[in-house]
């Protein structure tokens, strides 16, 4: 971590976007991770997906669990209501807070540990609900504020810092939101921005529940040859899916192909995400056959990376429980309670 | 339909002229014992029901096994024309439906009391006994000539015996006709098939049963304008008129039908009439670390968020609660308290999760606990910590038990008052912010410990903080300073005091003369406890007697210490948790505090009150009154 403050000032020439604000208005307090930390990359990620989403920081409420990925609320969007809450419990609250308010963005911030451990049941529950949320797990494999114990995502073999090899299978949570019904889900790693920007841009404009699982390298505990949470193994290793390019419903189309297969992908809210296929006959649409290659090549020590499954149309648990249109917590006296005369009424019945 | 004609059994029994026999008009209680799952529920339901539409309060009490189908289960219905609603104790005439709890259900009977039974199998003088008055009828022999199905057969059994009940306890067979007419609105087949099968019960005891019954049913007018109602029901439509919008839960006895009886009140209060869209919503959980994970969630979010569970549930919620009380977020539970610890007795009574609410979750916390007496007070008690945690930013319970939750009780109708407001607390506007208003998110401005707090997405630039569950400056800033924390625990420690001014007040009952002797009780002890301190000082035994109604303890609860040489604390569990609870908080000598303690997981008596109390005073001499302040 650095010690020095943020400046103040800014660049009189900095671009702002169509909401007037600039990058730096995305910002938070500086982080306090180690330097070249996977997770400060998907902090910064984070804040340009936003940035250039025009998404005012105030309409958005970050949530997070507990350990380094969850601390990392407080190092972007300043202006945003952030709850660290307890260890692998984030799903829970955030469906509270969706549940009050479905107006604003909801970005679940959250770890291996946080989400594959302790807290792999309320993550598995969350998907199964159809929380509309962006999901993010900062995954390094590691428990990092503890000093270097596998997660459950450690794959099989590899090796700690230490050199003791892990013996446990690990949880793939891509697999695991894919069986149970996330309507967005994809892989990132935290070194590639390029790819893992128009990823969070999606998943924030999805209509459902949005999972991003993010490689994201411990530089402290796990970043050593035989680990496969390292950047060297990832960069090695990483086999996109597709290149992706997302545009807001706003932009205006342009034209700028590639050769090779294209589809376009627009969901609820007019946003279209544009996807170069890089796999021949790679369906993001069929979530069977994503479950399938992305096991297929896992199991060559591959790691699968990009839009792996979207539903471009999917709905939420606001539909399924068909609330109203106005926000829960907006909700007045006379709106919520029935009062005096139908309490006669009631009395009457039990008598 | 088939006449009957009287069984061999009926004709077998002996009469027994030589036997005494318990005579009591508006004042006995009657016991069902039947199979869980055979539908006597209802009826027996409906014969509480009917004694109550004549205008005599009843008591009735569920006995229910952990099971859904084949184990015993008993319904017990004290005739109380007085209206005592707690537990007498003791049967005056025994029901006995199951053959499973023949011999105990006999034994249970008080001498010369009446066993109505199942005569069709004959059964030998040995399952009997020569104190009792025994009523036999051939209730399967009945239904078996008169329904071919054998789900009917087993069904109107039970609609029988209450006819011939009726006639036996003169209970007008109109009335619990017109409760069928009520009950069957629309649906005319049941209606008649239900109203016939009451009918074969009337006419075979018109016909058979001729030796007198002693009980007797009177019209009278004692009920007045009361309801009728189990307190879960009263506690959810308290959520409803309290303004809850999200309820998350995990089933668990005997708690769900909290949550079931929102989702059914909200169906019918709060959908919108033009979208048809709810105003509501209630999220069955995966567990109860999620049900409360989604309160807090929503609390912070500025809606009205409750769960509903029981002991079990509050161990796995207690580091959620913890979190809301150091990070200060308004959540309100409803513990239905059952027999504990661990699985416990999870179909039967207790007051035994109060140490472990008042102070869940590790560090120094403490919380808000609330305890009403009957359905009325859930009702009450409800809407009042919905807004009570909105006030105070802080987890408030509700602490009723599975003898108030699970049973229909006689109480006062609810009430609401239209000009009532709900109080949202301190929560910051945009315009007060844009106002420059200045906002520490955990900074004490007003005196009384609660701070301010703004709702995510208020303001664009103004008001936003991070929430968390590790220590902050007053400004919600990450700090590990020691002033700063010390700065914090001992502003929550004020706003437990202001609290202590906000939350329901204890009730008092002075006794007709002066007394040095006192008694403290709450919840669900309550009725047992009116008509135990009726009995004591008939019997020259006078208590002021002080029902709390909340923690943290008002001034009055020390006052009515500094007032009484020795208070007896009457309680539902083995450790007299709320007697330390009374010990700890106000620091008060222990030797002061008597403990009565009833916890066999049925509902408190008023026998076992008046035998508790009645033998210490017995043994000790009477202190003197103590000088009130």
């Amino acid at each position: 971590m650095t010690y020095l403050a943020k400046p103040r000032l800014r660049h009189p020439t900095l671009a702002t976007n169509k909401v007037g604000y600039t990058r730096r208005d995305y910002e938070g307090k500086i982080s306090t991770l180690c330097a070249g930390c996977g997770h400060d990359s998907i902090s910064a990620a984070i804040i340009e997906a936003c940035w250039e989403l025009d998404i005012e920081p105030h309409r958005v409420a970050k949530l997070s669990g507990i350990g380094c990925s969850s601390k990392t609320p407080d190092y972007f969007l300043g202006a945003s209501h952030g709850f660290n809450t307890v260890h692998g419990r984030m799903p829970s609250v955030l469906t509270g807070a969706n549940l009050a308010n479905r107006d604003l963005l909801y970005l679940g911030v959250s770890g291996d540990g946080d989400s594959a451990s302790i807290g792999l049941g309320q993550f598995a529950h969350a998907m199964r609900r159809g929380v509309r949320m962006a999901y993010i797990v900062e995954n390094n494999g590691v428990y990092g504020l503890t000093k270097g114990q596998f997660s459950a995502t450690a794959d099989q073999g590899s090796k700690s810092k230490k050199g003791v090899v892990n013996s446990d299978s690990p949880v793939d949570l891509v697999a695991m939101a894919l069986q149970l019904g996330a309507s967005y889900v994809g892989r990132g790693f935290s070194g590639n921005k390029a790819q893992l920007v128009p990823l969070i841009k999606g998943a924030i404009s999805h209509g459902g529940a949005a999972f991003i699982d993010v490689i994201s390298p411990c530089v402290a505990f796990n970043n050593h040859p035989g680990s496969t949470k390292s950047y060297d193994y990832v960069r090695e290793h990483n086999e996109a899916v597709s290149r992706i390019d997302f545009i807001s419903s706003r932009d205006e189309i342009a034209i700028d192909m590639a050769p090779g297969e294209v589809m376009d992908v627009r969901q609820h809210d007019g946003s279209l995400l544009r996807l170069r296929s890089l796999h021949a006959g790679y369906d993001p649409s069929d979530r069977h056959a994503a479950m399938a290659h992305m096991q297929r090549h896992q199991a060559m020590g591959e790691v699968v990376t990009g839009l792996l499954y979207v539903d471009p149309l999917a709905t939420d648990l606001h539909n399924a429980l068909n609330t109203c249109d106005r926000p829960l917590n907006a909700l007045d006296s006379k709106q919520l309670c029935p009062g005096a005369k139908a309490l006669a009424r009631l009395n009457d019945a039990l008598r | 339909m088939s006449a009957v004609r009287p069984p061999e059994g009926a004709k077998s029994m002996p009469p027994a002229p030589r036997i005494p026999r318990i005579e009591a008009v508006n004042d006995f209680v009657i016991k069902f014992a039947n199979v869980n799952g055979s539908g006597s529920a209802s009826a027996n339901e409906l014969f509480a029901k009917a004694i109550l539409r004549m205008g005599v309060p009843v008591s009735p009490r569920n006995i229910f096994p952990s099971n859904i189908q084949g184990l015993p289960t008993w319904y017990e219905v004290r005739v109380t024309e007085a209206g005592h609603l707690g537990r007498r104790g003791g049967t005056d005439m025994m029901v006995a439906m199951n053959p499973q709890t023949w011999d105990a259900d006999v034994a249970e009977l008080e001498p010369g009391g009446y066993l109505f039974y199942d005569s069709t199998r004959p059964l030998p003088p040995s399952k009997f006994r020569d104190d009792i008055r025994v009523i036999g009828m051939p209730l399967t022999e009945i239904c078996n000539a008169v329904y071919q199905d054998p789900r009917q057969r087993q069904l109107f059994k039970n609609i029988v015996y209450v006819g011939a009940l009726a006639i036996l306890l003169g209970i007008e067979p109109e009335v619990v006709e017109k409760l069928f007419g009520e009950q069957y609105k629309g649906k005319e087949k049941l209606l008649a098939s239900n109203v016939q099968a009451l009918h074969l019960g009337c006419d075979f005891a018109r016909e058979n049963l001729r030796d007198p019954v002693g009980l007797k049913v009177r019209r009278a007018d004692r009920v007045g304008d009361k309801i009728f109602v189990d307190g879960n029901s009263a506690a959810a439509l308290g959520c409803v008129y309290g303004g809850a919008t999200v309820a998350a839960w995990y089933p668990i006895t005997p708690s769900s039908s909290v949550a079931e009886a929102f989702q059914r009140y909200c169906s019918k209060l709060r959908v919108d009439p033009v979208t048809g869209q709810n105003r509501f919503a209630i999220v069955q959980a995966e567990d109860e670390i999620a049900s409360i994970g989604m309160v807090v969630g929503a609390g912070w979010n500025g809606a009205r968020a409750f769960t509903a569970t029981s002991g079990p549930g509050v161990s796995l919620m207690t580091e959620f609660i913890g979190l809301a009380y150091f990070a200060e977020i308004p959540v309100t539970l409803i513990n239905v308290q059952r027999g504990g610890p661990s699985t416990g007795m999870p179909t039967r009574t207790q007051q035994a999760d109060i140490l472990s609410c008042a102070y869940a979750s590790h560090g120094d916390t403490k919380h808000v606990l609330l305890f009403p007496e009957d359905p009325h007070e859930c009702f009450e008690h409800a809407a009042a910590a919905l807004d009570l945690a909105d006030r105070l930013q802080t987890p408030v319970f509700l602490m009723t038990d599975l003898d108030i939750g699970m049973n229909q009780r006689l109480c006062r109708p609810f009430a609401w008052d239209d000009a009532r407001s709900f109080d949202r607390g301190k929560v910051m506007s945009a315009e007060e912010l844009e106002a420059g208003r200045d906002f520490g998110r955990y900074k004490d401005v007003d005196g009384d410990g609660i701070p301010w707090r703004t709702l995510p997405g208020t303001h664009p630039t103004k008001g936003s903080y991070f929430t968390r569950g590790t220590t902050r400056d007053a400004y919600a800033r990450y700090s590990e300073r020691g002033p700063d924390y010390i700065y914090n625990m001992e502003r929550l420690q004020k706003k437990f005091r202001t609290a202590a001014t906000l939350v329901p007040q204890p009730v008092l009952r002075p006794a007709p003369q002066k007394t040095g002797l006192g008694v403290i009780y709450f919840g669900s002890t309550s009725p047992s406890m009116q008509e135990a301190l009726e009995l004591l000082e008939a019997d020259g035994v006078h208590l002021d007697a002080l029902r709390l109604r909340a923690f943290p303890f008002p001034d009055s609860v020390a006052q009515f210490f500094e007032a009484h040489e020795k208070v007896f604390v009457v309680e539902q569990n083995r450790d007299a948790q709320m007697r330390s609870l009374l010990v700890n908080e106000l620091d008060i000598d222990p030797a002061r505090l008597v403990p009565v303690l009833h916890f066999d997981g049925t509902p408190i008596t008023a026998r076992f009150i008046v035998q508790a109390i009645g033998a210490h005073v017995a043994r000790t001499p009477a202190p003197a009154s103590r000088e009130t302040a």
